[in-house]
This record gives C-alpha cells, structure tokens and sequence, in this order.
C-alpha cells in the first residue's frame, strides 16, 4: 500500500495543512494572518533561492545555458502575451463583471501568473529524481525568468497609470530589461567577488566564515531589489562567482556550516511559504468569476504547451542532444506557479487595480492546480513515459582525468580547425581564470593547485571521513576495493608504514593486556555500588586508548591500500585537510601545569566528531598516562613533552618513562607514502613536518 | 583544385554527415595550415598560436599521424597527410544524428572511444599500462611548472586501481592488472555519453583564425 508522502507531494501537503491552520484560526474568529508580501520577498525567497544558486550545477547550466534562456525569456513573454491578449478578449465578452478591466491590467496579470515558480519546481521536482538534464531546463528557466517577470511586472504597473503608451515607452521597456538582467548579475557578480576576496583573510576566523557567504549574498539580493533590479539573479550570480574561491578559503568545518545551514533554511522557507499560501487562502478576500478563472486556468495550460513546443522546435535546429517529444511534455507539464506569483499580485494597489481580488483567486486556483494536480500526476506520469532518471553515479577520479582529457582535446581540434567555438572560449576563461582571479581571491598555495589535484584530495577526505566514520573494526565500506598497489605494479616496494610492526611477543602482551582490563571494566560496571562508582580514571583512559590504538592500527592498515598521496613539504590547506589532524604542534601541550588534565583542541581542524575522538584524546591519554605505576594517583596529567627518542614505542614498554610523542597518530589516516629518504629506525615522521 | 562531392567517408558507411561547405571550409583551413602543400607534417602544428597552451597538444597532433586513426595499418606512425587523411581524423568528431539505429549509435561510440585510446595508448601494444597513464596524467598536469612527479604519479596510481577494481573487480594480493584494454576502457566510458561529448560544432565557419 503506498504511503501518502509516495502519491502526494510534500508542496501539496503543507497547503492542506495551512488550509487547515487557517481554517481553524478562522473558526476560533480570528483574522488569520496573510502572507505579506515584504516578509514573501524579503525573508522566505532568498534562502531558497541561494541554496538555489550556491549548488548550481554550472557545468549542465552552461552548457544549456541558451535553451534555458531561450525558455526564460521568449517563453515567459510569449505566456504574458498570449494569456493577457486573450483574457482582455474574454474580458470583453464576459459580460458586466468584466467589461471595465482594460488591456493593460489584463496584461499585467498574464505577466504575473506566466511565470514559472521556482519553488514550486524544486519541491515536486526533488521527489521525482528525473534526469539531470530536463531538471536544469524546468529550473534554470524558473530562476532566470525571474527579470522578465520584474521587468514586466514594474513596466504595466506604471503603464496603467499612464495615460497614452508610446512607442518609446515600449522601446524603453525593453531596453530596461537588459537593464535589469545584466544589472542584477553585474550585481551579484561584484558581491561575489568581495565575498570570495574576504574569504582570503579569514585564515584566523574561521568560525564566522558561513556569516560572510551569507551576508554577501543577501546584501547582493537587497542591493539589487532596491533599484528594481533581478535580486534573483544578483543571487545566483552572487553564489556562482564566490562558490569555487570561497570553498578553496574556508575550512572544511565552514564548508559544512555553509551547506546544512543553506538546506536548512531553504527548507524552513519553502515549509512556511506553502503553509501561508494555504492559510492566506482561507484568510483572503476573494472574488469568485467563473469566467475569469476557469479560461484562466484554461488559457494558462495552453499558452505553456504551445509555447514549449513551439520553443523546442526551435531550439533543436542548434542543440546537439536534441529534446524529445517526451522532454517536451514533462518541460511542459513542469510549469508550475507558485508563491511569486501570489505575492506579485498582493503588491498591487487596490486604488488602480479593483479587481485585485479576482486576480488573486484566479491566481490561487491556477497555483493550486499546478501544485496538486499537475504536482501528484507528475509522478507516476514519469514513470508511465519511462522518462531517464537521475543516475547516482559516483564521481571517480578515472572519470575527471578523462573529462579534463576530453576538455583538452576537443580544444585542441577547434584551435586545429580554425573554430572559436564553446570549447575554445570556456578554455580561454579558464586561463584568465587561472592566470589571475585565482592569484587575487584564493589564500595561499591553493591559488596554484590544480583542479585534477584538488579533486583527488576531496575524493581522499571522503573516503578517509567514510572510513573513520564506518567505525573502522570489522567493517570495511563495500566502496572499497581489495585492490591494492601491488595489483597494478608489482616491483613497488611495499609502502612504508608509520607505525612500527610489532614482534610476535609484544603483540601477544598487547592482547594480554587488552583482555585482562576490558574484562575488568566490565566487572567495574557489573558490581555498581557506590564505591565503586567513579571509576578510576587512570585505568579507564588507558583501556580507551590501548583499543583506540589497536582501532587505530587497523583502520591504518586499509588506509594503506589506497592512499598514496605523499606528504607534500609545502602543506596546502587541502593536503593538511586530508591528513586529518592539521597541524601536529597544535598538539603541543602547556608545559607549565602538572596535575590539571589539558586539552588542546585546534579549533581549525577539519574534523569529523569520531576522527575527533579518535585522534585528539590519544595524545592526550597517552601523554598523560606515564607508564610507571607511581603516578598512578594523578589521573590525566599532561607533561612536558620531550622530544621522542626515535624508534620506541613508548606506550608499550612501561617503565621507561619517555612520553611517546603521539602527534604521529594523527599522520596514521593518511599515509604519506613511500618516502625518499626514510631515516633509519625512525618509524614516525619527526615533528613539525 | 577542392573536390566540392561530399567526402565518402566510406569505411564507416555512413550517410554524409560533413557538408560539402564544411569541407569547403576545412579545406581553406588546411591550405592555411600547409602553406599550400598538399601535405601537413608535424611542424605544421606549431604554427597555430591557440595549441601551444594545450597540455596535451603533443598527443594531439601525435594523433593525427597515428597510422591507426588513419585507417591505414594497426601500427605506426605517418611522417605526413594529405587533406583526405586530415578528413579522416576531423570525421571523429562529428555530431550524433537523430536517425540512427541501435548499431549505428554503438559503432559511432566505438570509433570516438577508439580515438582517445590510441592517444592514451602510447606504445601501441593495445593496452594503457600504468607508466602511460601516469603519463597522461603529467602531461595534464604539466601546465603547473611547480607542482612535485610524486602527485602525478599518485593521482595516476589511485585512478588505475580504481579502474581495475571497476573491471576486474576484487582482486588478490598476487593477482596483477596488466593495463587497460579497449574493453575495460569502454567499461570505464559507460557513464559518460561520449557521443554527444565529443564533437566540434561546424556551425560558424566564416571566421577562420590565423596562424603565423
């Protein structure tokens, strides 16, 4: 039996449950709140539409970027048009009621009610995974259809106070959507790059990174809006500019904030904007015109149908993959409106616009049925077509050297052939890129890194992060393969492990030990009284780290099989991101106190809470565990850390008394890989390199 | 002397997909290039100011001269082509077509696929074997003059155990991976719809660039 969240979306859902707030605070006899329309543009847009834009897909926009455009504008405005000429029509014939809205209003609404939502589409088209390229089309058209909807909307608003329209009126109307269009990404694309320049200095602050990425962009939306510019488009240029300078700057932790902070609020956004549409239903003054709603309703299907076939008629003259019949429909059948188009309308002034509210519930029936109709059939209508799905295909770095071949290649033929084509300008762009944006807006060494280098280190993080986080004993991630360096090219010598290979007999007095104090702590937790209630600390942070350890070692060992990246001598921030555990003289301990238990922690690392565990307490308990049984009394105590006889694994001969300098735990997730010169008996990398 | 029929392009038994003012134009293109011979050898490239930027602008013109991208022998190296040679090489990339069959489509991706082997393939044995992949790799990387042998070589590592992991699958610690075939190379391709990759656009051809 399918649940209700597989058949209904979530969009459709959340309107019933305002309708049902709404209905209820109305039953109670209180004026239920309607959505206004500064709170809608002001503080519910903006995050969606920056989450919207910061994780854009930029290599499938751009390389569709004309048919979105085409889509965007010429569709948008044929909607207008069309659905305005013949809503005037039936204006004039519908009688009394209608008779005195004029041309102009009804155009204006057409204006209003032709555009795509791009929060209705990401809600219904989020649930049916279709493929990547159909997505990109529906909601890169909802996103830029956004300057013609300001352009149109602002142009009759003041056009229906005029009293005669010329025909420079009109020029500059169209004129003034460029304006608006390249003035709202001019916008955004200087707030990005002050975002992406700040971001270079913040190597101290980390902690407000996500304030800046934030602040900029919503200062890009507010900038643009305030001159009757495209603030969507100021956003997304906005997030698009300062996304791949920013996230070489900031740490992995900002990166993380960043991400769950942007889904969370365009989450919440979304949530309460369909409850409001649902509430102000209930709540609005509305004006019931059969006429006018149902050729609404009518002539706004009809009008999207033509003008997506016509438009792709088109269009494939110059596309290479070529829309199918199948992508027409669900293109089509994705035009759905949404809350821009209520709050537009609830903008305007009720002094020249009196049939504001005909507009609105023509509106809300128009937005209702998109959502609930068009929002539940679209679903099993995917499957029935067998339209292609999203493909959860796992980036590999096989397949990024070869895209990057590919690039290269393809340049290379049309620079043979004599062609300035998409190739030739992109690789242009990406040497500017290279040769001088990177220089100013990205901190440090990274500036150089390449891309292919960069990839590889993200990809290594992950699997480091998966593998930790997978808990590491027993359990090896199905991603990871048994293949090993010696598969590939086997006169390698074998790497060089940092941690030393025990004798048979240590080993065995490892195990020895191990079983005799967990059988203890075990005991210890049985026999609960009050005497023994607070365990000793000494022996229960020496039986976490002598597990951590051996965990440790294990989770070693498969690291071993696929990592091979060596230790750099000039660390850039992804190298050090990569071997977890930035910077081992951040574990330096205070040398001053002697019986108060220090804990360092670097607030910059990027690390994930179990690698955290792992790694950090370990210096921490061993430095603090002294193996000589006289100081057992102290508890955790922090010495002075003297500089490690090479080759000793202290923790393991007790009695000796020299503290292990542990900071070589932190280097044991990320093996630097056979060395060129590996020191004699020196199992751990020295500190400081 | 320019042959205005559409160039036969027969061993692939397609219909003719160049125009003959694409022809036209790579003809043009192909005089620039020549200086009005009939025949182009390698140092023909250099004069195109565009390529020198190109990581891998070597291995492109290395292709060209490939005797297997010309059809000619399994192996080998020409010292010069002539103009049908140059069409030969351009018809890699030409654009997909909305009418063909299943077979046609597998054939078209098979050629492209066969192309860019051969340029990974250096030595011509038929496999990618772990010094030509780390190869490729440095060559891609070679546009950053600072950057230490040892990332190549680790990133080329890490991406042919991935590869042999993808087409071999789990492998024992004595069992060794030669190099990739053509038919793990098409396995590895299978994410990337290369077919509608991996073509020029012959639209504007008005505006040809110069050499020097």
């Amino acid at each position: 039996i399918p649940s209700v969240s597989n058949i209904v979306p979530e969009s459709c859902l959340l309107i019933v449950v305002g309708l049902l707030v709404g209905g209820l605070i109305k039953g109670v006899g209180e004026k239920p709140p309607i959505l206004k329309s500064n709170i809608f543009f002001l503080f519910l847009l903006p995050p969606i539409i920056l989450d919207a834009g910061y994780f854009l897909p930029l290599r499938q926009f751009t390389e569709n970027l004309g048919t979105i455009l085409i889509f965007a504008v010429v569709g948008t405005l044929w909607n207008a048009f069309f659905l305005g000429g013949l809503m005037y029509a039936v204006c004039q014939l519908g009688g009394p009621g209608l008779n005195h809205i004029g041309l102009l209003a009804n155009l204006l609404f057409g204006s209003i009610i032709s555009a795509v939502d791009p929060v209705a589409v990401l809600a219904v088209f989020e649930e049916i995974h279709i493929n990547e390229l159909l997505h990109i089309l529906v909601f890169g058209e909802s996103l830029l259809n956004d300057a013609v909807t300001v352009v149109l909307y602002h142009l009759f608003e003041e056009f229906a106070n005029f009293e005669q329209v010329t025909i420079i009126d009109i020029i500059l109307g169209f004129l003034s959507f460029f304006v608006v269009s390249l003035g709202g990404v001019f916008v955004g694309v200087i707030y990005g790059v002050i975002a992406a320049f700040t971001s270079r200095f913040t190597s101290h602050i980390r902690v407000i990174e996500p304030l800046f990425v934030f602040l900029y962009s919503y200062m890009a939306y507010l900038s643009a809006e305030l001159f009757h510019l495209s603030g969507i488009m100021a956003l997304i240029a906005s997030g698009v500019v300062m996304r791949p300078y920013v996230e070489a700057n900031i740490s992995h932790k900002s990166h993380t904030t960043i991400k769950y902070f942007l889904k969370m609020w365009s989450s919440v956004s979304e949530t309460l904007i369909f409850i409001f549409l649902g509430v102000s239903t209930v709540a609005g003054h509305h004006y019931w015109n059969w006429t006018f709603v149902i050729s609404t309703l009518l002539f706004c299907l009809i009008a999207r149908v033509l003008g997506v076939l016509v438009l792709t008629w088109f269009i494939n003259k110059f596309r290479i993959v070529k829309l199918t019949p199948k992508d027409q429909f669900i293109i089509a059948y994705g035009g759905l409106r949404g809350a821009i188009a209520f709050s537009l309308c609830y903008l305007l002034d009720y002094k020249h616009f009196g049939m504001r509210d005909m507009f609105l519930t023509a509106i809300i029936t128009v937005i209702f049925f998109t959502v609930f109709v068009q929002g539940m059939t679209i679903r099993p209508l995917v499957d029935l077509l067998a339209v292609k799905k999203k493909q959860e295909t796992k980036r590999s770095i096989n397949e990024e050297i070869h895209t990057q071949f590919l690039d290269h290649l393809l340049t290379g033929i049309e620079d043979i052939c004599g062609h300035y084509g998409h190739h030739h300008w992109k690789d242009k762009l990406n040497r500017f890129n290279k040769k001088y944006v990177k220089k100013c807006l990205i901190a440090g060494e990274r500036s150089k890194e390449p891309q292919l280098i960069a990839f590889y280190h993200k990809m290594e993080m992950k699997q480091a992060i998966e593998l930790v986080e997978s808990g590491g004993i027993g359990k090896i991630p199905s991603a990871v393969s048994t293949v090993s360096i010696q598969n590939i090219n086997p006169k390698t010598l074998p790497v060089e492990r940092i941690l030393p290979a025990l004798s048979k007999d240590k080993e065995e007095e490892i195990r020895k030990i191990l079983r005799n104090n967990l059988q203890k702590t075990r005991q210890r937790l049985r026999s609960y009284n009050r005497h023994t209630l607070v365990a000793d600390p000494y022996e229960e942070a020496w039986n976490q780290m002598l597990l951590r350890r051996q965990k440790a070692r294990q989770l070693e060992q498969k690291m071993n099989n696929y990592l091979t990246v060596p230790a750099h001598k000039l660390d850039s921030p992804t190298m050090s991101r990569a071997r977890i555990g930035s910077d081992p003289l951040a574990y330096e301990p205070k040398a001053d106190s002697e019986n108060l238990p220090i804990i360092t922690i670097d607030p910059a690392s990027p690390q994930s809470p179990e690698s955290m565990d792992l790694m950090n307490e370990e210096p921490k308990g061993c430095g603090g565990l002294p193996p000589s049984p006289e100081e057992d009394e102290e508890g955790l105590v922090m010495r002075v850390k003297e500089p490690s006889s090479p080759g000793t694994d202290d923790v393991f001969t007790p009695g000796t008394g020299d503290s292990p300098s542990n900071q070589r735990m932190l280097r044991c997730l990320s093996d630097p890989g056979p060395r060129p010169e590996p020191e004699e008996g020196e199992p751990f990398i020295p500190k400081g390199q | 002397p320019c042959n205005q029929r559409p160039h036969p392009l027969s061993p692939l038994s397609f219909s003719p997909t160049v125009t003959s003012e694409q022809i036209e134009h790579l003809h043009r293109r192909f005089k620039q290039l020549s200086r009005d011979q009939l025949t182009i050898r390698k140092e023909n490239f250099d004069s195109i100011p565009d390529l020198e930027f190109n990581p891998i602008r070597g291995k492109i013109v290395h292709a060209f001269f490939d005797k297997r991208n010309l059809r000619q022998a399994s192996d080998g190296l020409a010292d010069e082509i002539n103009f049908e040679d140059f069409l030969t090489i351009m018809s890699y990339f030409r654009p997909i077509e909305m009418n063909m069959d299943e077979e046609q489509l597998d054939r078209f991706r098979k050629e492209k696929l066969k192309f860019l082997f051969h340029m990974y393939d250096s030595d011509h044995d038929g496999k990618i074997t772990l010094q030509e992949y780390r190869n490729v790799v440095e060559e891609l990387l070679s546009g950053n003059p600072h950057l230490e042998k040892e990332s190549a070589r680790s990133i080329a590592d890490g991406a042919m155990m991935e590869a042999a992991s993808i087409c071999v699958g789990q492998m024992g610690p004595d069992q060794v991976y030669e190099g990739i075939t053509f038919e793990d190379f098409l396995k590895m391709w299978q994410g990337i719809d290369i077919e509608t990759k991996m073509h020029v656009r012959f639209l504007n051809m008005e505006t040809i660039a110069h050499c020097y």
